[in-house]
């Protein structure tokens, strides 16, 4: 393997999973409050911040070259669209 | 075969581009439930309450746990630890069965009051919390496949580790591995957020 | 080991080598991309007889009203087997995967593509998911009878073999969901010395496109068969409405692949156009960056129109209009580039070779095709002709006067170079000839009697369609005779033709560089590119 892959520390990851530990406890608290229409989009955003954590951190992604980080964010704007695009029926019908 | 230079950013774009296609899989079932959650918000919030918010958690912590060791097994790797970084990976396939076995007994208990796909219970019930409980058992199955899968993988990592194919050196196999085990624990979170946690 | 530069008769290249197994295990387990290109080429080509022959068989039941030649349930099982063999079996693969594996990494100048093993493992899912698509005619409650569609809610109720070839499908979709990743990382990692994306050959260009949609959206056609499958055995309900669920979702999940499928099967064919036409003008390509730009656009903005299939099925007005308007946008680059091939061939020194011929009715029938779709894409005049015979006309001028055409056309490019050897170019040019009038005859009628009125997939119809689809049916003998005399040619081209040097077009394109059949490495040294790939004058071969 080439010298210059980056070694992620035990220091880092031991922090990254204690903070997703905390996260999930914070996710749970915060959906037995009722928010209404909210409480999906704040699930869904503690889930997209513990996603990015796992992405950067565990997938070694924030070390990866610009090129996989777009490829990524490509591939989930697809998904973005096909969603958003499906929705335009279904909420207009 | 001759040797060839062994390109290591290839086999992790390659590993990168599998895990989209896999995104996408799960993807359409994503599609489905954010319909169908506009279509009938009252009965997936009924219907969510009845999954255990005490065992979806404790599956999370699990994979989150697992999807830790992984991580910590490649950096063990590198820094040429294997006997650590083969008990983090055996941690983690033991993790995986932890998983598997608490799923079963959330779908046994399901299936005991009659919920599962196709039952005559599931034809009384509202037809929103019917597709809930459908989406539900669909996604999880797919994903406990997954589950499956990847503990397999990581067996075959482990295998590596052991016999020193993968080493400090040459470690893709393992952090390939890991990345399919990652993909894993990041569908679960959407599902645990969606399923489990729905009011 | 063969040398670049003297080829003789007895040079076989990567034909002549003796691997680890001899025989035909030399083919099925091996791992040169160029025995795989092969591979798949001969099975895409059995297949596509087997559907042409259905489909001369509808052709012929439907000679006459009412029964000519099958019952009515032979006839549904008929064209949904036309469908689902030349759509999964013959069109998806057709180009990438036979003449992509075979072509790509000679023109990268890579020895093979990035993953050698999963490239095998690709065909061998290919060749499992058609087996079991066979299996389905003749196991359980007999032959799928849904057309390729496998819209619900028939599909679901219906006791004939559906469950067998969803999974047959899902398989397939994996087989082309692994060669795009193969072929996209190949891409990215292989190219050889002084081939910057610049320079890279347009074939290459649409392939990477094509890659990325094959990665993007065959998943959601795997997880909808999926679907399909479980609803038929377990009655999930998710798409009856008695249980709450929503027949057009599976529609939307259907079309969400099977829409930008269109652009797998046709840009890669806009591909090997884009290769052909310079090499026969004696000119660079016109507008190299439109080009690119095109083909990367048309992947994009053709993820986000499958709708337009769904015009009648009860969806949103709102969604109708915007998927209409985006529908039109995909015209635009598939426009820019049908102009730069007559600008490349506009002061061209034209040499009308048979490849050149099959390129030259390509942008003809393409044309008339796409035209066509832009009545189907407009919501006000498809909902008079939706689901008619104009819509199988109008797929099939794109399908196979587009797709058809750009294979054939790759075979008579590529195929001397793989065999080394050449085929009848007189013969080849009547057998094209015959095709070209055949498929005209036979899909313009099938248009006007669509606008007429007459349904698609019906096993009947009116006395006053007789004298229309008596012309279509006689188009389509016309036809048969075309594509055998052009198979014939080929084959024996292939096997016993007089024996061609390295570069019999005059392609300044790398896979020209070496000799023909290419050797099992491909480059004796990792070759260095200077030059663009239509840059005739400094590639020394004008």
């Amino acid at each position: 393997m080439t010298k210059h892959e980056h070694i992620v520390s035990y220091k880092t990851i031991i922090t990254v999973w204690l903070l997703l530990l905390v996260l999930t406890g914070v996710t749970v608290g915060a959906s037995r409050i009722d928010l209404g229409a909210l409480n999906i989009w704040v699930a869904l955003g503690i889930a997209a911040t513990k996603s990015s954590l796992v992405i950067s951190i565990f997938m070694h992604m924030k070390y990866e070259s610009p090129v996989f980080k777009l490829f990524l964010l490509i591939a989930l704007s697809v998904l973005a669209i096909f969603v958003g695009l499906t929705l335009i029926d279904v909420l207009y019908r | 075969m001759s040797e060839h230079h062994k390109d290591y950013t290839g086999a992790k774009l390659g590993m990168w581009f599998f895990l989209f296609t896999e995104l996408m899989l799960f993807g359409g079932l994503f599609i489905l439930y954010a319909v169908y959650l506009k279509r009938y918000p009252k009965e997936f919030v009924t219907a969510g309450d009845q999954l255990s918010v005490v065992l979806g958690t404790t599956n999370t912590l699990v994979l989150l746990t697992s999807s830790f060791f992984v991580a910590m097994s490649i950096t063990a790797l590198q820094r040429g630890d294997k006997k650590f970084s083969l008990r983090l990976i055996g941690g983690t396939i033991a993790f995986a069965g932890v998983f598997l076995i608490i799923k079963y007994f959330e779908w046994t208990a399901k299936f005991h009051h009659g919920v599962y796909p196709g039952s005559p219970h599931m034809k009384e019930i509202a037809p929103g919390e019917s597709i809930f409980f459908s989406l539900y058992f669909i996604t999880t199955g797919l994903h406990g496949i997954h589950v499956i899968i990847g503990a397999l993988v990581l067996a075959w990592a482990m295998l590596g580790v052991k016999t020193g194919k993968v080493n400090g050196k040459d470690w893709i196999l393992l952090e390939n591995a890991g990345l399919y085990w990652h993909l894993v624990d990041l569908i679960w979170i959407y599902v645990f957020a969606l399923y489990y946690l729905v009011l | 080991m063969a040398n670049a530069t003297t080829h003789t008769p007895a040079n076989r290249g990567f034909l002549e080598k003796s691997g680890r197994y001899g025989g035909i295990f030399s083919w099925i387990f091996s791992t040169d991309h160029k025995r795989i290109g092969l591979l798949y080429f001969w099975c895409i080509v059995a297949f596509f007889l087997i559907g042409s022959l259905l489909g001369a068989l509808i052709r012929l039941e439907l000679f006459a009203p009412g029964r000519t030649i099958m019952g009515a349930q032979t006839y549904n099982a008929a064209f949904t087997l036309h469908g689902v063999i030349m759509i999964f079996l013959f069109i998806i693969p057709s180009v990438p995967a036979a003449f992509g594996n075979m072509i790509l990494p000679l023109q990268l100048g890579a020895r093979d593509v990035s993953f050698p093993r999963l490239n095998l493992f690709s065909w061998w899912l290919y060749v499992i998911g058609a087996a079991m698509a066979v299996t389905a005619l003749f196991t359980g409650g007999g032959p799928p009878d849904t057309g390729w569609t496998f819209y619900v809610p028939y599909s679901v109720g219906t006791t004939a073999n559906v469950s067998l070839a969803a999974i047959a499908v899902f398989i397939l979709g994996f087989s082309s969901i692994l060669t795009g990743l193969n072929f996209i990382t190949t891409i990215h990692r292989l190219r050889t010395k002084g081939l910057g994306w610049g320079r890279l050959p347009l074939f290459v260009w649409t392939l990477y496109a094509t890659a990325w949609i094959q990665l993007l959206a065959t998943p959601i056609l795997g997880i909808t068969v999926v679907l399909l499958f479980v609803e038929r055995v377990l009655g999930t309900g998710l798409f009856d409405p008695s249980l709450g669920g929503d027949p057009i979702m599976f529609q939307h999940l259907f079309w969400i692949y099977s829409h930008p499928a269109v652009y797998i099967m046709v840009l890669p064919a806009m591909g090997v156009i884009s290769e052909i036409i310079p090499v026969f003008a004696r000119k660079p390509a016109f507008g190299y960056k439109a080009m690119v730009i095109s083909s990367l656009a048309i992947a994009f903005a053709g993820s986000l129109v499958w709708a337009h299939h769904m015009y009648t099925s009860g969806m949103s007005d709102t969604a109708v209009m915007i998927f209409s308007l985006l529908t039109f946008l995909v015209a635009i680059p598939s426009a820019i580039k049908v102009f730069n091939w007559l600008a490349t061939m506009y002061k061209g020194s034209i040499l009308l070779d048979p490849p050149m011929l099959y390129a030259l009715s390509f942008i003809l029938l393409f044309s008339i095709g796409g035209l066509t779709g832009l009545v189907l894409g407009s919501a006000a005049t498809d909902v008079s002709v939706h689901d008619t015979h104009f819509v199988v006309g109008h797929f099939h001028y794109t399908m196979f006067g587009g797709t058809g055409m750009a294979f054939f056309g790759a075979m008579h490019y590529w195929l001397p170079k793989i065999y080394g050897r050449m085929y009848n170019k007189k013969i080849a040019t009547i057998a094209w000839v015959t095709i070209f009038v055949g498929i005209n005859v036979v899909y313009m009628s099938m248009m006007v009697v669509g606008v007429q009125g007459m349904p698609r997939r019906y096993y009947d119809y009116l006395p006053e369609f007789t004298a229309l689809n008596r012309v279509s049916t006689c188009g389509a003998w016309v036809l048969v005779t075309g594509l055998l005399m052009m198979f014939v040619n080929i084959f024996y081209g292939t096997f016993r033709g007089k024996s061609v040097g390295s570069n019999p077009w005059g392609g300044a394109t790398l896979e020209w560089t070496v000799s023909s059949p290419p050797p099992p490495e491909n480059f004796e040294e990792e070759p260095v590119v200077t030059h663009g790939p239509y840059d005739f004058k400094k590639a020394g071969v004008v």
